[in-house]
C-alpha cells in the first residue's frame, strides 16, 4: 500500500511535465489531454494529498487553459480545501473558485472549512478563502459566513482586511441582511488612515451604488471628503463614478461637487483621472455651466491628443455631451469630421455617430451626400455603418427630418446601387413605408424603381434582392405613375429573374399581373376613346374616382360568384390588410408611353404566357401559385381580346362586355391604396372567445408532421432549384407540398368560418388572405385575423389625414397617432432598484428607520431553518424584548445585550458574546452619527440658507439634508 | 468590476484565463476565440479598445438556457474591452462601466511590470509554465473583480510570502512522507 503511493508519487506527471509533454505531443493535442485526463482521474483517487493535488493542479490548468470541465472533480477540490498544508489548500480553493457555481452540490460541505480558514491566524490561508468566497458565496454561504467576514472587516492585517471589504459586496448580493451586520464597519473603514483599505470600501461603494444609488446619498459627505482630501488616482476615479450616480438625484449635492471636480479636472496630471472628471461633468453635472465648459476645452485637448485611445475617449466624451449640448459637438466640428478618415475603426464609427448627432432639417441633405458618397471609398465594413446611420437618422420618427422626399427616395436607390451595401433590408422596409405614407413621393419612387428593376445586372447581387423585391411592389403599386408601362413590364419579366429566391420572384410576377392590369384598363379606355362609344353603360370604366371600398369588395364577390373557376380570387384584390387608404386617384397625372396597341396588347399577353408558363411546375408554392393565376387571367383576357378583335368592326359595344367588366374590377381592386399599420394593431384585435393565444403549439407539429407552414418571409427562400424542374422527384415533393398546402389551407378555412364575425363581411378574401402577404408589406405580420381591425384602422389614417400641418411644404407623411414605430427602451432609464431587499436593508441601516427586514430574510432555503433556529434559541435566551422590537426581528448572528461594554475591539471566541458586542458598536456609531448630523447641521447653515433647493426632494429622502450642508 | 482577465498569444491560444462571474467553460472559450478574431484584425498603433457588447453582452446575455440552473444576472452591465500587445502575448481585460478605461490600461501595466519583476523579462515561455505563479500574481492585484493592489512590489512581496509558504509545505510533505514510508516497511 505505502509502496503503491510511493510509487504514484515518484511516477506522477507534474503539471510541468504535462506541459512540456503538451508542447511535444505529436498525437494531436485533443488525444493527448483525453489520455491526460484518463491519468488525472486514475490519480485523482489516491489517497495520497500530494498526488491528489497535483492531480487537480493540472485539471485546473486543463480547464483553465484548453477549457475542459471540471466539474466532476468538485468533492475532490472539497477534499484538498480541508488539508493542513498550504500549498494543497491552495490548489483545493483554486479548484473551487474555478468550477463551482451555485448549483454545485458539494458546496454545502464547503462551509465549516471556509469558516475554519477565514479564522486562520496565517493571513494567506485566510486570504485563500475570502478569495475563493468571493467568487462562489451563495446565499447559504453568505449567511452563514456573515459573522466571520464581519470580523475580519476590523482585522488588523491590511491584507486580509482589504479583501475581506471587498468580500462584502458578493455576501451583500446573495444574503441582503448582511447589510445589518457588517455595513457600519464597512463605512468605518472609510476613515481609515490606510490607503490600501479606503481603496477597497470606495471600490465596494463604487459597485453598490451603481447598482442602486439613491440608498448611499447619506454616505455623500463622507464620499465627498474623500474627494476632497484624496491624492491616489484609483480611489479618486472611484469616488467620481459614485458621485455621477448619486448627483442627478441631488441638485444640491451637484452645486457642492462641481468646484472640487473642476478643481481636480484642471490640476491632476492623470489622464485618466482627467477623464472621469469630465465624464462625471458631461453625464451627470449638465446643468453647471462652468463645469461644462472646462470639460469641454478638456474634451477638445483629447481630441487632437496623438494617443489614439485619447482620440476615441474624447469623441465618447462628446456623443454623452450630444445629447444636452449640441454645441459642444458643433464647437468641435472639425476634428469630428477629421476623425471620419481615421485609420482606426472605433474612432471612426464614434465620429460616424456624432456627425449623425449634429444632422438636423437644414443639412441633412449635404451631410447625407457626403457620407453616402464617403461610404462609397470605405472599406465594407464602415460603409455600411455609414449607410445604417443615415438610413436610421433619416427615418428616425418617421421621417422627421426630410423636407425634401424626391431627394432622399433617390439617396436610397442610390446607396441600393453601393456595391458593399449590406442594408438592403432597411432600405426596402423605407422605400415600401415611403410609398405608403408619402403620396407626393411615388413619382419620384416609381422612378427610382424603374431604374433599379431595368437593370438586369443588379439581378446578380444577391444582396440586392430584397431591394429589387421593394421596387418591384413598388413599381406594381403605384405603377399610375410610370413614365414607360412597357420598360416596366420588360423588366419585371426579363430571364434573369431566375435568379431571384421564390419569395420574390413571387412579388415579381404579382407586380406583372398589377401591370397588366393597368396595361390592360389603360387599352381599353383609350380604344373607347378612339370609339367615341360615349354612354358606356359601365360605370366603372375609365375611372379611377372615388368608388366606396364596399362597393368594390361587392363587385369583386360577384364577380367571383360567377365567373370560371380558372378564374383566381386570390388575384382579385389584394388582402383585406391592404384596404387601409381608400381614396380618390383621380387627380394623378398618368402619363402612359406610347398608346397601347392592340397587336402590342397581344404580344404582351402571348409573352406573358411564355415567360410564365415555365413556372407552373415550379417548385415553389408562391412563384407557381401567382404564375398560374395570371396565366389563368391571361388565357381569359385574350380570348375575349381575340373575339373582339374579330368582331371589332361591326359590334363595336359588345366588347367591353366580359373582359372590360374583368379588367375594370381587378384594376378597382388594385387601385386601393395602401398605407400604413399601427405596431400595435394586433393588439387592439379582440381575442375570440375560446380562442387561447399562449395554448402551446408543441403537439400541432406532431399533428402536421413534415409539412412546414408558409411564413411570409422564409417560404420557399434558399430553395436551390428555382426556374423549372421537372423531374420526377421534384414534382413529386411539389405535390407533398402541394397536399400540405391543401389541408392547411382548408383547415384555415373553416376556422375562419367559425370565426367569420372577425373578418370583412363580404367573405371574397378568404383565401386571399391565406395568400401570400402582399408584395411585401413590412408591417404584415401574416396574421390574418387583423382584417376587422384594419378596417379600423383605415378610418383612422383617413382621419389623421385631414389634419396635417399645412404650414410646410414637406409632403404629408401619414403618421398613424400610436405605436408608429416599436418604442425603444429609454436610453436614460434609472437602474432599477435591482435588489429591493439589499437596499432596503440599507435604508434602514443608513436612515436608522426600525422596518422591519425585508423579505428576503424569510426566504432563504430551508435546508438552513433548522440552524438558524438554533442560532435564534441560542441567542434569544437573554434578548431583553425591547430591543428586539426596536431592531425589528432581527435575527441570524447581529444580535445583542445592552449590558456589554461599548467600543471593545477585542473579540471574544464566543459567538454569542460577539453578537452583543456588534451591536453595542452599532449604536456607538449611531450615537456619532448623529452628532456628526448635528455638526454639520451647525456648520453648514448659511449654505443650507442659500441653496433653495426643490423641496420635493427633501420630502422623498427626508434624511439627506441634513447630511449634505 | 472587472468581469474577466485574458491572455492570449497572438496565434489565439490561450495563456491565462480569469472570469470573474461564472461562465461555463464551453462559452468562456468561445468568447476567447471570438476576443481573438477581433484582436488579430486590428492594426498596430491604433486605440486599445474593442467594442464587447457583441462578445460579451450586456449581462442579461448571462443566462445559459443549456444549463439546469440559472446564474443569477448580477445587473444590467455594459461590457467594455481593453487591451495591449506585448511581443507575442495579447492582455485583454473586460470590464463593466464601473471601471475607468484609462485606469485599466495601466492596471494591465502594473501587471505586466509585476510579470517581468517576478520573472526578470517574462516571456511568452515564463507565462506557460508557471500557472500558479502567474494566477497568485493576478489574485493579489484583482479580487472577485475589483482592484485591490496597484503597487506591482506590493503583489511581489506577498506573491513572495505564498510561494514560500507553499514550498515550505510541499517540502515538509515530502521529507516527513518519504520518512514514514520507509519507517513503515
Amino acid at each position: 500500500m505505502a509502496g503503491s503511493s510511493i510509487m504514484e508519487n515518484l511516477f506522477q506527471r507534474t503539471l510541468e511535465d504535462l506541459i512540456k509533454g503538451m508542447r511535444l505531443q505529436l498525437i494531436g493535442e485533443s488525444a493527448f489531454i483525453s489520455k491526460a485526463v484518463e491519468e488525472i482521474r486514475r490519480e485523482i483517487k489516491s489517497t495520497d494529498p500530494h498526488t491528489k493535488s497535483t492531480a487537480l493542479h493540472k485539471l485546473c490548468y486543463l480547464s483553465a487553459i484548453h477549457g475542459l470541465d471540471i466539474s466532476w472533480a468538485a468533492f475532490h477540490a472539497v477534499e484538498l480545501m480541508s488539508s493542513s498544508r498550504f500549498s494543497h489548500k491552495s490548489v483545493g480553493y483554486h479548484a473551487a473558485a474555478l468550477s463551482f457555481h451555485d448549483a454545485t452540490p458539494v458546496l454545502l460541505l464547503t462551509t465549516n472549512q471556509l469558516r475554519k480558514d477565514l479564522s486562520s491566524p496565517n493571513p494567506f490561508e485566510a486570504s485563500l478563502a475570502l478569495q475563493t468566497l468571493s467568487r462562489i458565496a451563495t446565499v447559504d454561504l453568505a449567511r452563514d459566513l456573515t459573522p466571520e467576514v464581519f470580523s475580519l472587516l476590523s482585522s488588523g492585517r491590511v491584507f486580509v482586511r482589504k479583501k475581506a471589504i471587498a468580500v462584502v459586496l458578493r455576501v451583500f448580493d446573495k444574503y441582503p441582511d448582511a447589510v445589518r451586520v457588517c455595513f457600519k464597519r464597512l463605512v468605518e473603514n472609510l476613515e481609515s488612515s490606510d490607503p490600501q483599505i479606503v481603496s477597497a470600501v470606495v471600490g465596494v461603494f463604487c459597485e453598490l451604488a451603481s447598482r442602486d444609488p439613491r440608498s448611499y446619498l447619506p454616505l455623500a459627505p463622507e464620499f465627498y471628503r474623500v474627494l476632497v482630501d484624496c491624492k491616489n488616482n484609483w480611489v479618486l476615479i472611484k469616488v467620481l463614478k459614485i458621485f455621477a450616480k448619486l448627483a442627478p438625484l441631488e441638485p444640491r449635492l451637484a452645486k457642492r461637487i462641481v468646484e472640487p471636480i473642476c478643481e481636480i479636472m484642471r490640476a491632476t496630471g492623470a489622464k485618466s483621472v482627467m477623464f472621469e472628471c469630465v465624464r462625471t461633468v458631461l453625464t451627470s453635472l449638465g446643468d453647471h455651466d462652468s463645469g461644462i465648459k472646462l470639460a469641454v476645452s478638456k474634451v477638445k485637448e483629447l481630441l487632437v491628443d496623438e494617443d489614439p485611445n485619447l482620440r476615441y475617449l474624447g469623441l465618447q466624451a462628446l456623443s454623452v455631451a450630444s445629447e444636452k449640448h449640441l454645441w459642444a459637438v458643433l464647437e468641435n466640428k472639425e476634428s469630428v469630421i477629421k476623425s471620419l478618415s481615421d485609420e482606426d475603426s472605433n474612432i471612426r464609427v464614434e465620429s460616424l455617430r456624432l456627425v449623425m448627432a449634429m444632422v438636423s432639417e437644414s443639412n441633412v441633405t449635404e451631410i447625407s451626400g457626403v457620407l453616402v458618397n464617403y461610404a462609397l471609398k470605405s472599406d465594407p465594413e464602415f460603409c455600411n455603418e455609414i449607410l445604417g446611420s443615415v438610413l436610421t437618422t433619416c427615418s428616425r420618427n418617421v421621417y422627421e427630418i426630410v423636407v425634401d422626399f424626391d431627394w432622399y427616395v433617390s439617396l436610397l436607390g442610390e446607396m441600393a446601387r453601393i456595391p458593399n451595401c449590406q442594408e438592403s433590408e432597411e432600405i426596402e422596409r423605407q422605400l415600401i413605408d415611403i410609398g405608403m405614407r408619402v403620396k407626393d413621393a411615388r413619382l419620384q419612387l416609381v422612378r427610382v424603381a424603374r431604374d433599379l428593376l431595368i437593370d438586369p445586372a443588379l439581378l446578380g447581387n444577391a444582396c440586392l434582392h430584397r431591394i429589387l423585391c421593394a421596387a418591384a411592389w413598388v413599381a406594381g403599386e403605384y405603377i399610375d405613375f410610370a413614365g414607360n408601362l412597357f420598360e416596366i413590364i420588360d423588366a419585371l419579366l426579363q430571364p434573369r429573374t431566375n435568379l431571384l429566391p421564390p419569395s420574390i420572384r413571387a412579388v415579381y410576377i404579382h407586380s406583372a399581373l398589377k401591370v397588366l392590369v393597368f396595361c390592360l384598363d389603360c387599352y381599353l379606355m383609350q380604344n373607347e376613346d378612339g370609339n367615341l362609344v360615349v354612354g358606356q353603360s359601365d360605370p366603372f370604366i375609365g375611372k379611377r374616382c372615388s368608388v366606396a371600398p364596399e362597393s368594390a369588395t361587392c363587385q369583386s364577390s360577384n364577380l367571383e360568384q360567377h365567373d370560371d373557376l380558372t378564374f383566381d380570387p386570390r388575384n382579385t384584390t389584394e388582402s383585406p390588410e391592404d384596404l387601409s387608404v381608400f381614396e380618390n386617384n383621380a387627380d394623378t397625372a398618368v402619363t402612359q408611353g406610347p398608346a397601347i396597341t392592340h397587336e402590342y396588347m397581344l404580344g404582351l399577353l402571348d409573352r406573358i404566357e411564355l415567360v410564365l408558363a415555365p413556372l407552373t411546375a415550379n417548385q415553389d408554392v408562391e412563384v407557381l401559385d401567382r404564375a398560374s393565376n395570371i396565366l389563368a387571367f391571361v388565357r381569359l383576357v385574350k380570348a375575349e381580346l381575340i373575339d373582339n378583335a374579330s368582331q371589332k368592326a361591326n359590334t363595336a359595344d359588345k366588347k367591353d362586355t366580359q373582359v372590360s367588366a374583368i379588367i375594370t374590377l381587378m384594376r378597382d381592386a388594385f387601385v386601393t391604396d395602401l398605407g400604413p399599420v399601427s405596431v400595435s394593431a394586433q393588439g387592439r384585435v379582440a381575442v375570440p372567445d375560446g380562442l387561447d393565444l399562449k395554448e402551446n403549439l408543441d403537439d400541432l407539429s406532431a399533428l402536421c408532421g413534415d409539412i412546414e407552414l408558409p411564413s411570409s418571409s422564409s417560404f420557399g427562400i434558399g430553395g436551390p432549384q428555382f426556374g423549372t424542374s421537372s423531374d420526377a422527384t421534384s414534382t413529386g415533393l411539389l405535390k407533398n407540398e402541394e397536399s400540405g398546402l391543401v389541408n392547411e389551407s382548408t383547415s384555415l378555412l373553416e376556422h375562419r368560418k367559425r370565426h367569420g364575425l372577425y373578418y370583412l363581411p363580404s367573405e371574397k378574401n378568404e383565401i386571399s388572405q391565406y395568400d401570400y402577404p402582399p408584395a411585401n408589406d413590412p408591417r404584415s405580420n401574416s396574421n390574418s385575423d387583423e382584417a376587422a381591425e384594419l378596417a379600423k384602422l383605415t378610418e383612422q389614417s383617413l382621419v389623421l389625414k385631414k389634419k396635417p400641418n399645412q404650414t410646410k411644404p414637406r409632403p404629408v407623411v401619414v403618421k398613424l397617432d400610436d405605436g408608429d414605430v416599436v418604442p425603444l427602451p429609454i436610453s436614460n432609464k434609472r437602474p432599477e432598484p435591482r435588489d429591493d431587499s439589499l437596499s432596503g436593508a440599507i435604508k434602514d441601516i443608513l436612515l436608522g428607520s426600525t422596518t422591519k427586514p425585508s423579505s428576503s430574510q424569510s426566504n432563504p432555503s430551508d435546508k438552513s431553518s433548522s440552524k438558524r433556529k438554533e442560532k435564534k434559541k441560542q441567542v434569544a435566551a437573554d434578548i431583553p424584548s425591547q430591543i428586539k422590537e426596536n431592531l425589528g426581528d432581527a435575527e441570524g448572528p447581529g444580535l445583542e445585550n445592552p449590558g456589554s461594554s461599548s467600543k471593545d475591539h477585542d473579540y471574544v471566541k464566543e459567538r454569542r458574546e460577539r453578537g452583543k458586542e456588534k451591536i453595542v458598536e452599532g449604536e456607538g456609531h449611531d450615537q456619532k452619527a448623529r452628532k456628526k448630523k448635528s455638526s454639520h447641521r451647525h456648520g453648514k447653515h448659511k449654505t443650507r440658507q442659500k441653496a433653495n433647493s426643490p423641496l420635493n426632494v427633501v420630502s422623498q429622502t427626508p434624511e439627506i439634508p441634513d447630511f449634505l450642508l | 468590476m472587472i468581469r474577466a482577465v485574458l491572455v492570449m498569444n497572438t496565434q489565439g491560444r490561450p495563456r491565462i484565463t480569469k472570469f470573474y462571474e461564472f461562465w461555463p467553460v464551453e462559452k468562456q472559450h468561445e468568447a476567447i476565440r471570438n476576443v481573438f478574431s477581433v484582436l488579430c484584425s486590428r492594426a498596430e498603433h491604433v486605440s486599445n479598445f474593442v467594442d464587447a457588447e457583441s462578445i460579451f453582452g450586456p449581462a442579461k446575455l448571462l443566462s445559459f438556457p443549456e444549463l439546469d440552473f440559472q446564474p443569477k444576472v448580477r445587473r444590467t452591465a455594459d461590457s467594455r474591452l481593453v487591451y495591449k500587445h506585448f511581443a507575442t502575448l495579447y492582455f485583454v481585460f473586460i470590464f463593466d462601466s464601473s471601471e475607468n478605461e484609462l485606469a485599466m490600461l495601466d492596471l494591465i501595466q502594473v501587471f505586466v511590470e509585476t510579470l517581468d519583476k517576478c520573472f526578470r523579462n517574462v516571456c511568452e515561455l515564463d507565462i506557460v509554465f508557471n500557472y500558479s505563479k502567474i494566477h497568485a500574481i493576478l489574485d493579489e492585484i484583482i479580487f472577485g473583480g475589483q482592484v485591490l493592489e496597484t503597487s506591482s512590489t506590493e503583489v511581489m512581496k506577498a506573491v513572495e510570502e505564498i510561494t514560500k509558504l507553499e514550498a515550505a509545505s510541499n517540502a515538509i510533505n515530502l521529507v516527513s512522507k518519504s520518512v514514514s514510508n520507509w519507517r513503515s516497511r
